[in-house]
């Protein structure tokens, strides 16, 4: 490569060298953090207010699924401060030793936290986590198309006519089996030979019905009328209500799966005590109130509504009905994977 | 040039080819002879469990049924990558022949425009089908603002629409290698022929399709290969309702958490492509022996 002359080379050296040198500085002066969570799930402006009070330089990772961030914490690193688990990964997390135990329920802010949400089944003293924000699965309708009722699974798992072709469901076997599961009235992560045949059945005859298998998307599908009918979360359901005003969420009579994503610290992380300042900082309810801004979901500190705008804390996407039977599906079994994979791979043969 | 700096100056080469080519292939192996760990990774002891997966699975009961799902899977993805091939020869070969008849600014520009689609990321460029495919997309749209249709065309999400996803990302990698070959060939050998009486067709058939077929055969593998093992435009477009093998080696790292599976079907793909590349050679060289 003729068109790079030494003397450019060496430029280049020096600009380089010139970049890298402040920031080491700096990072020598105030600590950072590093975090690794959920793609567009960090909200910019909790970033820059934690590091503006703490002066801790913050640098954000991002990774698609609870699968990713185990493989790569069990390689062996990243070099995280903070991740974001899932609350049914949290005690596979637990007992592969891949996060420390910070006690959480000894931080000041630790009281600032809604009661049901200081005991989790999940982590039961908080001794590793503390939520981060948390939402349901159900369905929404696009009410402009679909004329039928709008309070059960039936309509989801077994569409009247209208509906062939228009159905968009998860691609991820998990969530379709455990939502399936509450309509069916059965137990999550099922091993039951007759339950799982009912199932089987259950997703075969819905398949017809269904256009396209993917979590990706899904806001643009339903705001664009692709799909009339989709499983989805809560938070996505709100963002696709703004977008066509006839989409609607649906609280089925039959329950709704509820899903909690909680910050942990992985072991060996390097900067712990920042690490813990962010958890301290994520239960004050005026900063916990810019992740649920940008994500549209709900977190677990009293008080934070105050901070949010009406058009979210007044959205019914936002507030499950009290009476809302809330299944919250653990993480299943090898046997029950497997049966699930039996399933999701002849559905799809 | 000696023999020392010979080898000196291929070393980068091989170490590369090595480091990131043979060790992965080498890695994945082992663990498909390995169980699998249940939270993902693998451990002792070694078995062949992976490879009875392939015609045996367990039924929810427990009992070992045989299941030919996985090999219609397999079956459906090697019919699609054949079938991406070919039509990328059909549009291909027309092509580069007509981008190589063109004067030498002509033939500049036209080959700037065929490798203008790598510019754009192939992720984007496959979305941007599914706006133009889907019900309330371009093509439809149109359709119905003429009053030619009153529902929409079921376009997007079947076995069509991946097919032309996939044509359309390889495309250019059949049109290149072909032009390459044809660009060198001495233009006297046709007019050789239409001297002889040679029609049209015999030209195409005795001297063009020959001295074409090293370029077909470099484009044909490098479409083949890749197509058999993509799962961007099947997710994307197929709306993953059916399974390919790529969608399927993807979910056993993921969500079945089968890591010894997932490697013997990415095991069985590379087999199946280099079985395909030596019987390619092979027929190749008989093919020059008739020349």
């Amino acid at each position: 490569m003729s068109w790079i002359s030494k003397r450019m080379l060496s430029k280049l050296a020096g600009v380089a060298l010139a970049t890298l040198l402040p920031t080491a500085a700096f990072a020598a002066d105030a600590g950072e953090l590093n975090i690794y969570n959920w793609t567009d799930y960090t909200s910019p402006d909790l970033i820059a207010k934690f590091e503006k009070e703490t002066g801790v330089k913050v640098k954000v990772d991002t990774y698609d699924s609870n699968e990713t961030l185990l493989a790569k914490l069990k390689s062996g690193g990243g070099g995280y401060d903070i991740v974001v688990v899932s609350s049914d990964f949290v005690p596979i997390f637990v007992k592969e030793g891949l996060v420390q135990e910070v006690d959480a329920s000894t931080m000041p802010s630790f009281k600032n936290l809604d009661p049901k949400w200081q005991k989790r089944e999940w982590d039961v003293d908080a001794k590793y986590t503390v939520p981060w924000v948390w939402g349901t699965t159900s369905y929404s309708v696009d009410t402009a198309v679909y004329k039928g009722p709008t309070d059960t699974l039936k309509s989801l798992f077994e569409p009247d006519a209208s509906m062939k072709g228009k159905i968009g469901m998860f691609g991820s076997p998990t969530e379709v089996i455990s939502l399936a599961l509450v309509y069916l009235n059965k137990p999550q992560c099922n091993t039951n030979p007759a339950d799982l045949k009912q199932l089987n059945a259950l997703l075969e005859a819905q398949k017809p019905f269904v256009k396209v298998y993917n979590s990706d998307g899904i806001i643009e599908r339903m705001g664009s009328g692709e799909t009339s009918m989709h499983e989805q979360w809560s938070g996505g359901a709100l963002r696709a209500r703004w977008a066509r005003s006839t989409v609607k969420y649906v609280y089925p009579k039959e329950g709704a799966i509820g899903w909690m994503d909680n910050i942990a610290v992985p072991t060996g992380a390097k900067n712990v005590e920042n690490a813990k300042k962010f958890f301290d900082f994520m239960m004050r309810p005026e900063n916990v109130a810019l992740q649920s801004t940008f994500s549209g979901y709900q977190n677990a500190v009293t008080g934070s509504e105050k901070f949010l705008e009406d058009k979210l804390a007044k959205a019914p996407e936002f507030n499950p009905p009290a009476d809302l039977k809330i299944t919250f599906a653990p993480s299943c079994s090898p046997k029950a994977i497997k049966a699930y994979d039996l399933i999701w791979t002849k559905l799809r043969q | 040039m000696s023999m020392k700096r010979t080898l000196f100056l291929i070393l980068p080469a091989v170490l590369f080819i090595s480091i990131f080519m043979l060790i992965p292939l080498m890695i994945a192996l082992v663990y498909s002879f390995m169980t699998s760990d249940s939270y993902g990774g693998v451990t002792a002891p070694a078995t062949f469990d992976a490879y009875i997966q392939l015609l045996y699975q367990q039924d929810f009961d427990g009992s070992l049924i045989f299941s030919t799902d996985y090999l219609f899977i397999i079956l459906r993805s090697i019919e699609l990558a054949v079938a991406t091939t070919l039509l990328c020869l059909i549009i291909g070969l027309p092509v580069a022949w007509h981008i190589v008849c063109q004067n030498a600014s002509r033939r500049k520009f036209l080959l700037f425009l065929v490798t203008m689609p790598f510019w754009i990321n192939t992720l984007i460029r496959t979305y941007c089908w599914v706006l133009i495919l889907r019900d309330q997309g371009l093509i439809n749209m149109t359709l119905r603002n003429l009053g030619l249709i009153m529902d929409p065309l079921p376009l997007l999400y079947n076995d069509g629409s991946i097919l032309l996803g996939l044509v359309y990302t390889f495309v250019p990698f059949m049109v290149l290698p072909i032009y390459s070959t044809l660009e060198r060939v001495d233009t006297r050998l046709i007019e050789a022929a239409h001297d002889l009486y040679a029609g049209r067709w015999q030209v195409f058939r005795r001297v063009i399709w020959p001295l074409a077929k090293p370029g077909i055969v470099a484009g044909s593998i490098l479409i083949f290969a890749p197509a058999l093992g993509s799962f961007l435009a099947p997710d994307l477009l197929g709306g993953g309702k059916k399974l390919l093998i790529g969608s399927l080696i993807q979910m056993q790292f993921t969500s079945s958490r089968n890591w010894a599976f997932g490697s013997a079907l990415a095991v069985l793909v590379t087999a199946t492509v280099i079985l395909t590349l030596i019987i390619s050679s092979r027929r190749n060289k008989v093919g020059e022996v008739r020349i």
